[in-house]
């Protein structure tokens, strides 16, 4: 896939934010990765201002978001998830080396086994999107945490929404 | 950890009398042994309505004991001891919410030679209908001997006796075994007092839950934590024999089951499998685990010997299949998959053949348990809320037990007769132990030092 430029990414950035911006009552917002310092520097990781190049940090100010949200029950991923994840197999690619772990959650409304087989799903779902990618399946290991680690701490839909995630780390 | 066979002799009831070295005998009790009734064998109670046997006043003096003596066991001599074997056998009977008896702290004490030849005339004065009346010696090596007797007041005859030689430290487990005699013959169900339960621990905030495994007797006692939580512990079982508890955890990061000896302290990963290994079951033989594994996303249930080597898959549903619990015979496993589209629940032969859903009514129902009875199946009902359910083996007669924000994952009591579960509260997450009794009316939580989840109660004690 050839690599975006970075009036691509801005183009990326923009509909994100219009999409967190209308009316897209089935998913959690999206938070916009950290707000560049000064100019748009982060992703020419060579400019000694911003994160280490290949680092969390790079990654985190380089990509749309790290985390992908599901509806309840559903593992697929849709056509914003797939812009946020096309925007981290881009930062893969300029990164070879770099390996990631992709977590699988869930919410609380859920029995805990099934929970678990549900994460694992969900992680994978993103996994196999990063490899249709291009991305080398051998660098992404994935891990289910089931109900485990919420991020969202309420017992209401909005909660349950941002729980329903899978996100990718950077392994350093 | 040694589970001790209790030395049991004397049983008036059919109970397997354990070969034993002691040839001590039980002393008589002075009144005659109850005629067998058309309608004995246990006063009868049907699941729907037991009220019958439940408003028994039963009381239970203190065991007094032939002379005072220290011992190792709670009390530090033999008359403090005989006082905390009637409180033991007392909020066994009480807290299940299956009699109302009246312990020791609030009746006389009786003398040693009372113990049998009861003075009938005076529990009648105290409306006592039943009577449970023990003793405790001490021999010069330590070792306990505690008798239990069961006596009809009204009738002024002996139901059932027993005595058990333990050591000091098993002191509970003869206050449990007194307590099953009472319960049995009274109800006409199994015992189930003398047995243990695995559980999670858990302490911290909702996002930082700290997961340790945790075993404790059926009545709260002897709590003991296994993991010390650096590593997220969930769903354990115990092995029939209790040497073992197989669970999952998250040591070195990945989800995976462990089975772990209690005796040596050692653990061993049960399968070396590619994937994630979850959901793990014991057959009841012991022989073989189940478990469930996800290999690129897909779950499947897999069957193992406990001693290791292949696995053999069982389903192969594009769906999750996951869970399991075997049929008391060990013929049959039910479990859930969500091949339909949601949660159901289905029976498959052990062998994985003849799978078939049993679940047709409305919601989702998921972590299916089928009771050491075989007559009924516990599950977790999903249609909104999270509720306590139970069915028979073909999905009919289905019933909630209990109501609640979300209850889940039930666990059968060694008879059939209680489902434990565990309960989060909305908001904060906290969880805690419950049981509720068939017919969904006792209902109690479980006094556990720190919160409770995925309990998992083991078989009646040899």
């Amino acid at each position: 896939m050839p690599a975006l430029t970075p009036t691509k990414i801005s183009a990326l950035l923009l509909a994100a934010a219009s999409l967190s911006l209308g009316a897209c009552a089935s998913k959690a917002p999206k938070e916009l990765p950290p707000q560049p310092t000064a100019t748009s520097t982060t992703t020419m990781p060579t400019q000694p201002a911003g994160p280490v190049p290949g680092s969390q940090a790079d990654f985190l100010a380089s990509v749309l978001a790290d985390t992908i949200h599901f509806d309840t029950d559903r593992y697929n991923v849709d056509t914003e998830d797939q812009g946020i994840l096309q925007s981290q197999a881009q930062w893969l690619a300029r990164y070879p080396a770099k390996m990631v772990t992709l977590e699988g959650h869930c919410d609380e409304r859920g029995t805990r086994d099934y929970n678990i087989a549900l994460g694992e799903r969900r992680a994978n779902a993103a996994k196999n999107y990063l490899v249709s990618l291009g991305v080398d399946a051998s660098r992404i290991t994935v891990v289910s945490y089931g109900k485990e680690r919420p991020i969202a701490l309420g017992s209401d839909e909005a909660s349950w929404a941002k729980n329903r995630r899978a996100v990718t780390i950077t392994v350093q | 950890m040694m589970i001790r066979k209790i030395a049991l002799f004397l049983g008036v009831a059919a109970l397997p009398v354990a070969a034993f070295a002691q040839a001590q005998s039980l002393p008589a009790s002075t009144a005659s042994q109850a005629a067998p009734a058309p309608d004995e064998g246990g006063l009868t109670g049907s699941v729907t309505d037991e009220s019958e046997w439940q408003d028994l006043g039963i009381a239970i003096p203190a065991f007094p004991t032939d002379s005072p003596v220290p011992t190792a066991a709670e009390g530090g001599n033999t008359a403090a001891l005989g006082q905390n074997l009637a409180r033991v056998v007392f909020n066994d009977l009480r807290n299940n919410g299956l009699f109302k008896p009246v312990g020791p702290d609030a009746l006389p004490g009786i003398g040693y030679p009372q113990v049998t030849a009861p003075s009938f005339d005076v529990w009648r004065g105290r409306s006592a209908e039943m009577l449970v009346q023990g003793f405790v010696k001490a021999a010069p090596d330590g070792k306990l001997t505690v008798g239990c007797y069961l006596y009809d007041v009204a009738l002024g005859s002996e139901l059932a006796r027993q005595g058990y030689v333990v050591q000091p430290s098993d002191w509970r487990r003869a206050a449990h075994k007194c307590a099953d005699m009472v319960y049995s013959r009274l109800s006409g169900e199994n015992p189930f007092f003398d047995s243990k339960i695995a559980y999670i621990a858990e302490t911290g905030p909702k996002d930082h839950r700290r997961k340790q495994l945790a075993i404790m007797d059926s009545d709260g006692a002897n709590h003991r934590f296994i993991t010390n939580g650096q590593a997220t512990a969930l769903t354990p079982r115990y092995s029939p024999d209790y040497s073992k508890i197989v669970y999952l955890s998250y040591l070195n990061g990945y989800p995976r089951i462990y089975i772990y000896d209690i005796g040596s302290g050692q653990q061993r990963l049960v399968t070396e499998g590619r994937g994630p290994t979850f959901a793990p079951r014991w057959s009841p033989d012991g022989k073989w685990i189940l478990y469930s594994m996800a290999i690129g996303g897909n779950t499947d249930i897999y069957r193992v010997s406990a001693q290791g080597g292949a696995s053999t898959k069982l389903t192969d549903s594009p769906g999750i299949d996951v869970g399991g619990s075997y049929s008391p015979d060990g013929s049959k496993i039910v479990f859930e998959s969500d091949r339909s589209g949601s949660q159901q629940v289905y029976v498959m032969n052990a062998d994985g053949s003849n799978q078939r859903r049993i679940t047709f009514f409305g919601g989702r129902a998921a972590t299916p348990e089928w009771s050491p009875r075989g007559d009924q199946i516990a599950f977790t009902h999903i249609g909104g809320n999270f509720r306590i359910a139970v069915m028979n083996p073909n999905g009919g007669d289905l019933r909630f037990l209990t109501d609640s924000w979300q209850d889940e994952a039930p666990t059968w009591s060694p008879n059939g007769r209680i489902v434990q579960f565990f309960r989060t509260e909305k908001g904060s997450g906290k969880t805690g132990i419950w049981q509720v009794d068939l017919t969904g009316r006792n209902e109690r939580k479980l006094n556990t030092p720190v919160d409770g989840s995925d309990p998992a109660w083991g078989p009646v004690l040899p």
